[in-house]
Order: C-alpha cells, then structure tokens, then sequence
C-alpha cells in the first residue's frame, strides 16, 4: 500500500491505496463515492468521468496513486454540501429536460457538462456535442442532454422547452 | 489488474537508472490512457511502473528556443490544442491534437505518448512529420536528437532504446511561409479511432510535404514539389499498405478515402498558404 495526500471535493484526506488501483477503484471501493461509475474501463464511454487538479478524465485509465498530492471533484461535488437534495441548476435541468432515463452515464455527463459550462459559457450546439463526445448513453437521451445543457448555459433551467 | 510496484523519480538520472536497472520489466507511464488499458488486460505485464510526471524536465510546456518550438514529454493534447504560439505556427498539429479521444483523453494524454506507443492511426504523427519534428531522447548516454521520419519503425516499435525516454519533441519554426492542413476519417463522429489520418505542409519555396497514417505498419512521409500533387497522391496510394483485416474499414476503402483526403489536405494547405500571402 502506498500512502496519499488529495483533497477530495474540498476535503483533505490521507488514504492508502494499491499501486494497481485506479482511482476509479478507489473512488467506489475505498471511499465509497459510488456516484462515479465503472462501465467501459477503457476510455471509451466517460461513466467514470471525474475532475483531476482542474481537468477532467476518465478515472478507470488513472491510478489512484497519480493523485497523491492533487486535487479530485466528484459528481458527489455538484450538489450543495449542506443539503444534498439541493441540486445544482445542471442537475435541475438534466431532470427537467428528461435527460436522465437509467441514469446510469448521468454523473459522467454532468461532469463533462459541469467543465464545458466552466470553459464556455454559452456554447453553441456542435460545442455541447463536441464537449460531451467522451459521454456514451445508452438510452440515446442525447437530445435532451444538450438541451438541458443549452439550458442551463441560458440561465433557464428547470423550464420546458 | 495484476499487481505491480510503482516508481515516482524526481529525477530524469533517477528515471533512466530505473529503466537500465528494471531492464523490461518495467513500464514507463505518462498519461496512462493507452498504458492502464493495456496493463488491465494483461497485455503488459510489468513488475515496475515508471510514473515520470514529476520529474521537472518533463513539466507541460511549450517554448521557442533558437527558431524552434519544444514540446515537454508531460504536454497533453489539451495544452497543445490551447496554445496560442501551436494555433499560430503549427495549426495542422493543433487540428490533430484536437480530435484525439475526448475531452477526458486530451486531458491527459500527452504528445510524447502518442508518438512512442507507435500506433499507425496516432493521430498527430502525419502532422509531425510534415512539420520536420525531431525527437529529443534521453538515456544512460548522451542525449539524442532522432528525426520523427527515422524514429517511427513498425507499429508499437521505435527507435528509443530500452532505457531511453522521450523529453521533448521539436519542431522547427518555418522559415518562410507555409500553408498545412489536416483531413481525418473515422467511422462516426467524435471519439473514435481513425481509418485514414492525412496531413499536408506546403512551402512557399514550392516544396510539398504529405504524410499519411492507418494505412500500413508505420505513418508515411512523402516529399514533392507545387505542381507535382497528382504525382505524390499517387505515390500515397502506391506506398500504402491497409490491413486486409482491420475492423475500422477495409483496405479498398482506405486507399480510396487516402486519394481523396490527401486531395482535401492539399487543397486547404495551398488555400492557407494564399491566405497567409494576403
């Protein structure tokens, strides 16, 4: 095992992890944030997207020692801390639009679109699919998903379109 | 994933003592986003991990030095796609740079990677190699400078000695002006693996630099001269070699896609030489 240092959604934490974990692993496993999701494990369908010292990635091709000393957000950092029913206007719009049908690849998706919205603030249509090209959904929600984030970027979320 | 044990050097002398020391039983880790896929399904099997993200010669950046731009062996495509001194000089790579994976993966992976994993479709080599980028290496020796042309052998093999690492890639500044381009084709939209990877620099000097990927063991560079393009696509489609077995596209389509993309790319580049002429 090898000790670590992170802040993990703004709190310092000092875990020990398996060289050959990845963070992902220890993200669900260790620490039981089981917000961000295992799917492809090969980069492919962004479920196990988080943010790593500022950037996205996909959490299954880090390994949870390469964030010894960094920084990690999760799809657990979005909502309000003190009442984690209060949900960001993000996450009020995927509900509102019909984006979330399993759910399953939603924390990804928010992720991406949460780091889109922070790069762009009013992206356009082709720059919300370009954004989210790293997010697989199975149930094919894509339309509403770019809607809600068109919304949201419109400062209009939680109104039908 | 089997288990492995994990090295973090400080040092490029600690990074390379490692790699003489571990022979090949150690693998060296960058961005990860090829390594740790191929670590999880047992391709690679090695008792140590080199993790060279910390040693400081290494750190992202980009920098003109003596009429050249240095890439660090850390900068992920992310940096590369965002500079502004790569979008003014080298937008060809910039191109390249930015329909690598995701967004996800750009975060992450670096330039340094995509050239030594050595895949055919790596998508920035064609626009490399039409840039004249030289590979900076560093082992137990001395440092060496390699050609990107002679640095590439066959897939998922370089020139990099055992216990050598790539620190920087360097691509010359143009001297006079240049018009680049790059044309990609893949099975859908967004993140996929490319089928034919073109990419073309015209000199205003009249020389004409193609290279191409995905379409044989290794990404091709071919040289030419304004007025010779139909020459040198037809010397593209007589060097290249498309697997018969791919499953991205079949070897018939590639050759015909590779006429057309090369004509594209050779289009765009003379347009944006003339643009820059304006």
């Amino acid at each position: 095992m090898i000790p670590i240092n992170l802040r993990l959604n703004g709190e310092l934490r000092a875990i020990s992890v398996e060289p050959h974990h990845t963070l992902l692993d220890v993200l669900r496993d260790d620490l039981d944030l089981t917000g961000t999701k295992e799917c492809c494990l090969v980069g492919e369908c962004g479920a196990c997207t988080v943010r790593l010292n500022g950037r996205i990635v996909d959490s299954c091709l880090v390994l949870a020692v390469e964030a010894d000393g960094g920084e990690v957000e999760t799809v657990e950092s979005l909502a309000d801390p003190s009442d984690r029913s209060a949900l960001s206007p993000l996450q009020q719009a995927f509900l509102s639009h019909g984006a979330v049908q399993c759910g399953f690849c939603i924390p990804g998706q928010l992720m991406a679109a949460d780091d889109l919205l922070r790069h762009v603030a009013h992206p356009t249509r082709p720059e919300i699919e370009e954004g989210l090209a790293g997010n697989l959904c199975r149930c094919g929600c894509y339309y509403q998903i770019i809607d809600a984030v068109e919304a949201t970027a419109a400062g209009a979320a939680g109104e039908q379109k | 994933m089997r288990p492995f044990e994990y090295a973090r050097p400080e040092t490029l002398a600690q990074a390379i003592a490692l790699l003489e020391h571990e022979g090949g039983r150690a693998r060296v880790l960058a961005g990860g986003t090829d390594l740790v896929i191929r670590l999880r399904d047992g391709t690679y099997e090695p008792a140590v991990v080199i993790d060279i993200k910390r040693i400081p010669e290494l750190a992202p950046a980009i920098a003109e030095v003596d009429g050249l731009v240095r890439i660090s062996g850390g900068t992920v495509m992310t940096d590369v796609a965002d500079s502004a001194l790569m979008q003014r000089s080298f937008p060809a790579l910039v191109d390249a740079a930015r329909v690598v994976g995701s967004v996800q993966i750009r975060n992450r992976a670096t330039l340094a990677g995509n050239i030594c994993n050595a895949s055919p479709a790596a998508d920035t080599a064609p626009a490399l190699l039409v840039y004249d980028a030289t590979v900076v290496c560093f082992g137990p020796g001395e440092e060496r400078r390699i050609p990107l042309d002679d640095f590439f052998v066959r897939s998922g093999v370089t020139a990099l000695a055992p216990a050598e690492l790539v620190t920087a890639i360097e691509l010359p500044l143009p001297s006079g002006r240049l018009g680049a381009a790059f044309q990609r084709r893949t099975r859908r939209r967004g993140h996929d693996l490319a089928s034919v990877t073109v990419a073309v620099a015209i000199h205003d000097r009249g020389e004409v630099r193609l290279a191409f990927g995905s379409l044989g063991p290794r990404p091709l560079l071919l040289v030419g001269r304004v007025g010779d393009e139909a020459d040198l696509i037809a010397r593209a489609v007589a060097a290249a070699a498309p697997s018969p077995t791919s499953m991205r596209a079949g070897p018939e389509y590639r050759l015909a896609m590779l006429g057309v993309l090369a004509r594209r790319a050779l289009d765009a580049a003379s347009a944006s030489l003339r643009g820059a002429a304006a």
